[in-house]
């Protein structure tokens, strides 16, 4: 940890890494060397297997095949706190802290120094002092964590790191939650505990950030290793074109001829809280539309703004005319439903069953006073059908049917408030290949009989398979508008990343 | 896991059947002691009795399914009835000399205990929904602000309904229809009516959505913050209509009126079956409730079994079975 010369055995090594979930296998024989004094960045789009294998790392995870190697000799961690206590930390993206306790209580939470049987406060708040200032924050022992600013939480979580004489800091994103002022006081740290040796992993999407702090690059794919070379080899276009390229299967239906239609929804200057700022598009009558952007880019705020769930201010017009959409009844009066990404936390009631969740939407179509249950049965009759919910009664809880009844019982009871302008959050988020081809034919078909799709999409295939055209955001604005060949992988990346000139008007 | 119980609908019926039917049973249970200790307990007088007496918290319980099925809690009940009764004596002891004795001022009474229920309703539903304090803390507020007001309105002693009126008013708890005392007839009333909007209307739909999920309740379109204003308001008119019920029997109003309801009603809520955190509530499972709690007060009375003085503390055995039943068929599914 003393030696100030970077020693070139790797500290932690991952060796022919896998991983699999069940039957799917996310990680195929992965390769990873930390180097003392090394930041070492690790690269890729969303669900090519980044997270994992820095679960798999920091002990939080164990590799279905492969070994890790901690100083050249193999070792197999059973949790974290076993990682750890071998010096290795993972800083999650979203902080692991108690928000009540104060910094100092935080650092040493579960490892408390004590003197007989009570806390020796006096030497813990000495030593959270010493690490805090190493790490030049001004936050002090003191402070509630719940009062300090975004970034003085991530140096509290260096500071517990280093309590814990990390030799091997994992870092999950750190400055997706930073202001550049603050990411850039972030780098002279991490710079600072380079030079202490301490060796660091280190994932971004934002490619300009890995130019700048990285030694090495590894790039991952689809779970494979695509890439790796010392940072000088690899300028931000290389990267983002080994990040993508993967072949499209024909798991989309045919694309219909683009619409010429009528705009059915447009809306200018809108803006949502501090995430999404002057966004403009128009969708039109018949057509599929999607949203490309990183996570953390303002799509579904954007989304959540125009149905009225968050405040916004802009115009929004529907088939022409003006509407003022404050709630989602608003936006169902207008004709617009949204599908939410998170089924389980906003899209379906799980301990109900799927009469109750079917119609909970549009439950004014079947109640003047009284509910008519027998309607709703026949609804769901029908949904079952048209959607093909496969569920093993009809009594049956909806927590307990797979991922993919649940999308398609979600669709269904969207469907059932009739709406012109439909909204879909990440489609097949976590959905089997057969089902998400039966949601891409809906989608499709949904366009065909000339209502107009919105879909907001992490999957880049999802996005160019699916749409006539494409709205790229990045940091809350449209970076772009794309049509036609220009809906490609690569077009769309690099707008994403800010690589693409200005912004397309 | 579920699909086999489905597919086995002796053993699915009968799993059914204990949680849904358990109140019920603990009920029969509870009247065939009854029956068996003490001859009297049957007789019309003991039943009418019992059931008189539990109107004014079956009342309440109905209106408190509501609040708790949607998420909600009110432990401000107890207070808000003395209160109402407060104003509603001081009202028409105060109307009497210039409206005269009769039908009209009690009637007059009966409006501002409604409009007294509805607004404190009010009050905790906004504070709750608008202000967004927890339904714990704001009416655990109110509840104290309740019952000092009676206090302060009595000056610390008791009001007292004038004679005159209290003698036309005293029917409405002592007589009855077809031999079946008022409160009684009130109370079936709105049990049946409050089962058939949770079960069969849009409004009851939505209070179980809401405490189910609040998050998908207004992503699915429900205007939450009026349907959990709506359960506030309509508790705070059935403690109105249980208050009218209730001044009849004793025609006074004092600091210890009402004590301790709003816990009563809430352990009737859940002995009743519905969940505590919300998502579920079942009203007559509710009045099952209420009436398992005060025939376990009449029969600790009737029999020298054990003494009256354990009633609380034989219904406290009651209300934490009943939450450990219902975790157990949370955890069998």
């Amino acid at each position: 940890m003393n030696a100030p010369a970077p020693d070139r055995r790797a500290v932690l090594e991952a060796r022919r890494v896998c991983r699999s979930f069940g039957p799917v296998e996310v990680l195929h024989e992965v390769d990873l060397a930390l180097v003392a004094g090394e930041v070492h960045a690790l690269i890729g789009e969303n669900g090519a297997g980044k997270s994992t294998l820095m679960k798999i790392l920091s002990g939080y995870l164990e590799p279905t095949r492969g070994e890790l190697l901690l100083d050249g000799k193999p070792v197999s961690f059973s949790s974290s706190a076993e990682a750890e206590d071998a010096g290795i930390v993972l800083i999650h993206q979203e902080f692991n802290l108690a928000e009540q306790l104060t910094v100092e209580e935080n650092i040493f939470l579960g490892r408390e120094t004590r003197r007989g049987v009570f806390l020796d406060r006096k030497a813990m708040k000495a030593e959270a002092a010493r690490l805090l200032a190493e790490l030049e924050t001004r936050v002090g022992p003191d402070a509630r964590v719940s009062g300090i600013s975004v970034s003085d939480k991530q140096m509290v979580e260096i500071a517990k790191a280093l309590s814990r004489n990390a030799r091997v800091l994992v870092m999950d994103e750190p400055t997706a939650v930073l202001t550049n002022r603050e990411a850039a006081v972030l780098f002279r740290q991490i710079e600072r505990l380079k030079a202490k040796g301490t060796a660091i992993l280190y994932t971004s999407h934002k490619l300009d950030e890995v130019a700048r702090i990285a030694d090495r690059i590894t790039v991952f794919r689809d779970g494979t290793r695509v890439a790796h070379a010392p940072a000088g080899e690899m300028d931000e276009d290389r990267m983002a074109q080994a990040m993508v390229g993967r072949e499209l299967s024909n798991l989309f239906p045919q694309k219909a001829p683009p619409a010429t239609g009528e705009p059915v929804l447009s809306v200018k200057g809108f803006s949502v809280g501090s995430v999404v700022a002057d966004a403009s598009f128009e969708l039109r009558r018949g057509e599929i539309l999607g949203f490309a952007g990183l996570v953390g880019a303002g799509r579904t705020e954007l989304m959540e703004g125009l149905i009225g769930i968050r405040e916004s201010r802009g115009t929004v017009e529907v088939a022409g005319r003006a509407v003022s959409i404050r709630s989602v009844r608003d936006a169902r009066r207008a004709g617009i439903a949204y599908l939410t990404e998170d089924r389980k936390g906003r899209g379906l009631l799980t301990a109900k069953g799927m009469r109750e969740n079917l119609t909970l939407l549009a439950l004014d179509r079947f109640a003047r006073l009284a509910i008519d249950t027998r309607a709703e049965e026949e609804a769901l009759t029908r949904a079952i059908e048209e959607f093909d919910v496969r569920a093993p009664t009809r009594q049956v809880r909806v927590g307990n049917l797979s991922g993919g009844n649940q999308q398609k019982l979600l669709l269904a009871k969207t469907m059932l408030a009739e709406p012109d302008i439909v909204i879909i959050d990440e489609p097949t988020r976590g959905i089997d290949i057969g089902t998400k081809q039966q949601i891409y034919g809906f989608i499709h078909r949904l366009a065909a009989s000339g209502r107009s799709v919105i879909v907001v999409s992490s999957e880049m295939a999802e996005i160019i398979g699916l749409s006539h055209r494409v709205v790229v955001m990045r940091a809350g604005r449209v970076a772009g508008v794309l049509e036609g060949g220009d809906i490609n992988e690569d077009t769309i990346v690099r707008h994403a990343m800010g690589l693409e000139g200005r912004e397309a008007a | 896991m579920t699909t086999d119980t489905a597919r086995t609908p002796a053993r699915a019926g009968l799993r059914i059947d204990f949680h849904v039917w358990g109140p019920v049973v603990a009920l029969l249970a509870l009247i065939a002691l009854g029956a068996w200790l003490n001859p009297n307990f049957l007789s019309y007088g003991n039943v009418t009795n019992v059931l008189a007496r539990s109107a004014f918290i079956g009342i309440i319980a109905v209106g408190m399914t509501f609040v708790i099925t949607s998420g909600g809690l009110d432990l401000s009940v107890g207070s808000m009835a003395a209160f109402i009764a407060g104003v509603m004596i001081l009202v028409m002891n105060a109307l009497a000399p210039s409206m005269g004795v009769g039908w009209g001022v009690i009637l007059v009474g009966m409006v501002v205990a409604l409009a007294v229920g509805l607004a404190a309703g009010l009050v905790n539903g906004l504070l709750v929904t608008q202000a967004r304090i927890e339904a714990f803390i704001v009416t655990l507020g109110t509840m104290g602000i309740f019952r000092s007001l009676i206090t302060w309105l009595a000056d610390g002693g008791t009001l007292s309904l004038g004679s005159a009126v209290r003698e036309v008013y005293r029917p409405v708890y002592y007589s009855g229809l077809f031999g079946i005392a008022w409160p009684i007839v009130v109370f079936a009333a709105v049990v049946v009516l409050g089962e058939i909007v949770m079960r069969k209307t849009p409004f009851g739909r939505h209070c179980a959505a809401i405490g189910s999920n609040e998050q998908v309740a207004r992503y699915s379109a429900v205007n939450v913050e009026r349907v959990r204003l709506a359960t506030y308001v309509l508790l705070g008119v059935l403690v109105g209509i249980a208050t009218i019920m209730y001044v009849p029997r004793l025609g006074s109003a004092s600091s210890s009126t009402g004590v301790l309801w709003e816990l009563e009603a809430i352990a009737a809520v859940i002995i009743g079956g519905t969940v505590l955190k919300g998502g579920f509530g079942r009203v007559w499972g509710t009045a099952v409730g209420v009436l398992i709690l005060s025939l376990i007060g009449n029969i600790l009375n009737l029999a020298d079994l054990v003494s009256p003085y354990l009633n609380g503390a034989i219904q406290g055995v009651i209300i934490i079975l009943a939450v450990v039943l219902q975790r157990q068929k949370k955890a069998e599914r």
